[in-house]
């Protein structure tokens, strides 16, 4: 049985952070992840904000890694070559009645911490976003918000962690503990048994499952809750920062944003349900979302949607730590007392991915504060680079990049301007993308206008190439979702 | 590999219409000219219409697409036309810069006299139609399930239902099943066809494949392959009718839903586009509002035919050279055409009535809506009928064409618009 100081239960944004900054350190480590690409749960499918932390209730976890995280990210967006942006957000009330509620979120903000607040006029508000509603009457600035690419995060975590002697184990899913009277010693997998003194549940909406399973928290619960999305095409809107309307009690509300794409993204509403996997758009989803983002930018035109998604929200149900703080739908970051050898993390919903380096130092503070031993590597690497992005280079960068690997200059999804020498970096990446979807969360080809119409026959065909594969085995996300059945001029059923 | 670095007409698209504009460039007098094209071989999407119908108009023959395009393709390569293939156009400037990236030469500079666009269409996708349910393998336009099955010979399903009777649509359904597939139906939101009548009997009827009028997709279903798609009938307004859903299994979903023009990179020159129909504004010689640059074919708006398709590129390419040799009717005057009764669009947008002297204009429209009984098209210049012609029915699928003569040069002349209904006769 293969044997490691710490097993990781999910390569999520928190699983791949914990394991990054793990990796610092001289341990074993183990990320494991059910599925066959890392980021496949709420961590490619939400906002992609980096909040200030004005939302959060004073006192609460949540509160606390939100705004010990946000500063925290130029180092680690830079360190990882992360796409992020501090662009600075607004919550922007439409109507007296809205702009008087400004106050009480200035007021939270300022408990929390957030620097820089402050309420500005209409005219101000206009002149950093002139599509707004003018109906607009006043607006909460937030200089330190900002925007990121949540995918690219996740990856550049993981890739980080790769290449600082993590191992990672994809399609690994985690079944049960192994114990040895109150102490975890290990995992079950589908891929056999491993051996670690101490296992992190990072399992994002299965937390819940995993914690359940060596009897911690038996009340808690993950609801999911589905929020849908647009994308809207760059060339017909494009926004300068984050646009909030006033937060209801529920939600932060249905939120028009810029991207790092140069997209704009409108979403999410929110939808309680009980399966796991329904991550479907429906009729009344998408108007809800439509007529939400029309209250703040009212000449959004569906004829520019180039994209509609769903993305599930882990949300718990665990009260705040501090037993004074009345708030019910905490993060759970704990070493619990019953079990030894278990790290337990839940209900990291919004705002988890701003949260996560925040969340990661945690863990690594709960550890120390558990008698874990920490030692430096002194051959640790903080710096993750990134791979050449054709679109995002000047001319004379472009050039030089063609001269060395000619597959540069040649373009597969047009729209994205991406090139067949970036499909096959992926590829052979340190974290290999093995089917469309996979190239697609790392290049962003096939995201545009065409939505993969011309791109998809020509990626294939380089899968194939690159993996050695037939083009019937290349998938649209891994195994069942092959986008081929057979050649043409062959019988269905031969005899 | 490109010879020079500057071209009197550079062509953007080898389908059609960019292989007539070069030819017409040539033999207009053009010294150098240039398409530029992104596959590995000139052809544009006629390369993947294996089906038979090209040609009857200007050929007087029925050909397959790629023995159309070849066709025409040779004559440019006898002419002098250069091709430049497997090379993308990155960006196009008012100055009449060129942009382009291939494997070859990297990043190419090129200047132009003038320009032709002919980048053609783009299909609409499931975001564009905001189908609902999950986003599983199996959802593909038809022109990529063309291109799976006739250029990369692999079938993308078994079971297909197709939504839209776009007329790529129709003719992937007989396709598919040439090749042993099933189409279970065929599913059109709108009362009405949106294709070719002709597409309807010959892929449709006659391989008893069920067209559904007012219906669609309500939902897809199946998480990593399609499983199944739930249909809905709806009313007038489009809305789903309660009580009608029908879950119909099948692993693969077309879409036929339409067309758009692809004008991506007349943006970035700068060319002011029709917003409704997504093509830039042209006058009757295809110029856009960037003086120089010339557009044809679907990049403009959408024909039903390939053959009207290179009539448009003839009539662009030999005013694009024109240009370059500064050699274009001089406009003295400008006259706008727009839809009246009826009618959706009119192409072009502006004439110069000085060029009936040297040739025809034709107008070419649409309809908003089907109307299935005889129609008449009249011309008008204020409350003055200039000409008209009959048909027997006018619907959105098939667009009309009504030619202005040399002798309506007069009756045009004082006059700054003019406007064309179509009256129910």
């Amino acid at each position: 049985m293969k044997s490691f100081d710490i097993i990781i239960i999910g390569a999520g944004v928190i699983g791949a952070s914990i394991a990054r900054y793990l990796s610092r350190y001289n341990f074993s480590i183990l990320l494991i992840d059910k599925e066959s690409d890392v980021g496949m749960g709420t961590s490619s499918a939400n906002s992609a904000l980096v909040h200030a932390g004005y939302d959060a209730v004073a006192g609460t976890l949540k509160a606390k890694m939100n705004v010990a995280a946000s500063p925290l990210w130029d180092d680690f967006a830079g360190e990882l070559h992360i796409p992020f942006k501090r662009c600075g957000d607004f919550v922007v009330a439409i109507g007296d009645k809205e702009a008087q509620k400004l106050d009480a979120l200035l007021e939270r903000g300022q408990k929390n911490g957030v620097p820089g607040l402050r309420i500005v006029p209409r005219d101000e508000l206009i002149q950093h976003e002139p599509l707004i509603n003018p109906a607009a009457t006043a607006a909460l600035w937030a200089p330190t918000g900002g925007i990121c690419d949540p995918f690219a995060a996740t990856l550049a975590a993981a890739e980080s962690a790769v290449q600082n002697g993590v191992k990672l184990l994809l399609n690994t899913r985690f079944e049960d503990f192994i114990m040895e009277q109150d102490r975890v010693i290990g995992i079950v997998t589908n891929h056999g048994e491993f051996r670690a003194n101490w296992v992190i549940n990072a399992a994002g909406l299965f937390a819940d499952a995993v914690m359940h399973k060596v009897g911690v928290r038996p009340e808690f619960k993950i609801t999911p809750r589905k929020g849908e999305y647009f994308i809207i095409d760059r060339m017909e809107l494009a926004l300068n920062t984050v646009l909030f309307p006033v937060p209801s009690e529920i939600s932060k509300g249905i939120l028009v944003t810029a991207t790092m794409h140069e997209n704009t993204l409108i979403g999410p509403n929110a939808q309680n349900q009980l399966d796991k996997s329904d991550k479907e758009v429906t009729h009344d989803g998408m108007d809800e979302v439509w007529h939400g983002a029309q209250k703040l930018i009212p000449s959004l035109n569906k004829r520019h949607v180039i994209a509609t998604y769903a993305g599930l929200r882990a949300g718990g149900n665990a009260s705040t730590p501090d037993p004074s703080v009345d708030y019910h739908n905490d993060f759970v970051i704990e070493i619990p007392a019953e079990v030894k050898g278990f790290v337990n993390l839940g209900g990291i919903e919004s705002p988890g991915l701003t949260s996560a380096p925040a969340i990661a130092l945690y863990v690594i503070d709960l550890l120390k504060d558990h008698g874990v031993k920490f030692e430096e590597r002194a051959d640790w690497n903080p710096i993750r680079q990134s791979r050449p992005k054709f679109g995002h280079l000047s001319t004379k960068e472009q050039k030089a990049l063609i001269e060395k690997d000619p597959r540069y200059g040649r373009i597969i999804c047009r729209c994205e301007m991406i090139t067949e020498g970036e499909i096959v970096a992926e590829i052979h990446g340190p974290i290999p993308a093995v089917n469309y979807d996979a190239i697609k969360r790392r290049t962003w080809l096939g995201t545009g206008r065409c939505q993969g119409g011309f791109d998809m026959p020509l990626v294939t065909e380089i899968l194939a190439r690159e993996l050695n594969l037939a083009p019937t085995q290349i998938s649209k996300k891994g195994e069942g979702s092959e986008f081929l059945y057979r050649r043409t001029k062959q019988v269905e059923n031969p005899a | 590999m490109t010879q020079r670095r500057k071209y009197d007409v550079i062509i953007i698209g080898s389908g059609p219409g960019g292989v007539a504009a070069a030819m017409a460039a040539k033999q207009t007098g053009a010294e150098h000219v240039i398409i530029i094209e992104r596959d590995i071989e000139a052809g544009g999407i006629l390369l993947q219409c294996i089906h038979n119908g090209f040609g009857l108009e200007n050929l007087g023959e029925d050909l397959p697409g790629p023995t159309y395009a070849q066709k025409y393709i040779e004559q440019a390569r006898e002419l002098g036309v250069e091709f430049m293939l497997e090379t993308m156009v990155l960006d196009v400037t008012p100055e009449r810069k060129v942009f382009a990236t291939n494997k070859y030469e990297g990043v190419i500079e090129l200047e132009a006299g003038a320009i032709v666009l002919s980048m053609g269409c783009r299909e609409r996708t499931r975001a564009q139609i905001q189908l609902p349910g999950s986003r599983p393998a199996g959802v593909y336009t038809a022109g990529t399930a063309q291109r799976w099955v006739n250029i990369e010979g692999y079938m993308p399903g078994k079971n297909f239902v197709i939504l839209g009777s776009g007329d790529i649509g129709m003719i992937m359904a007989r396709r598919l099943t040439f090749e042993g597939a099933n189409v279970e139906r065929v599913l059109e939101i709108m009362p009405y066809l949106s294709g070719l009548s002709r597409n309807y009997v010959q892929c449709l009827l006659d391989f008893d494949i069920p067209l559904q009028l007012q219906h669609t997709v309500n939902r897809i279903i199946g998480n990593d392959r399609v499983e199944a798609i739930e249909s809905v009938r709806v009313d007038e307004q489009f809305k789903p009718i309660p009580g009608s859903q029908e879950i119909i299994p099948c692993d693969t979903l077309l879409l036929s839903v339409g067309l758009i023009p692809e004008n991506e990179l007349s943006k970035k020159a700068g060319v002011r586009l029709d917003t409704r129909i997504g093509g830039p504004i042209v006058d009757d010689e295809y110029q856009t509002s960037v003086s120089g640059i010339f557009a044809a074919g679907n990049v403009v708006h959408v024909y039903d035919l390939a053959d009207w398709v290179t009539q448009a590129g003839f009539r662009a390419g030999a005013a694009a050279a024109k240009y370059a040799m500064g050699k274009l009717t001089k406009k003295n005057r400008t006259i706008t055409t727009s839809g009246g009764s009826h009618v959706r669009y009119v192409i072009p947008y502006s004439i110069n009535p000085d060029n009936l002297k040297e040739h025809e204009i034709p107008l070419q429209l649409r309809v908003s809506q089907p109307i299935e009984s005889p129609v008449r098209v009249v011309v008008r210049a204020g409350e003055k009928e200039i000409t008209r012609k009959n048909e027997m029915y006018a619907r959105p699928g098939e667009m009309i064409s009504i030619i202005l003569q040399e002798k309506h040069y007069d009756s045009i002349m004082h006059t700054d618009e003019l406007v064309v209904d179509i009256i129910e006769r």
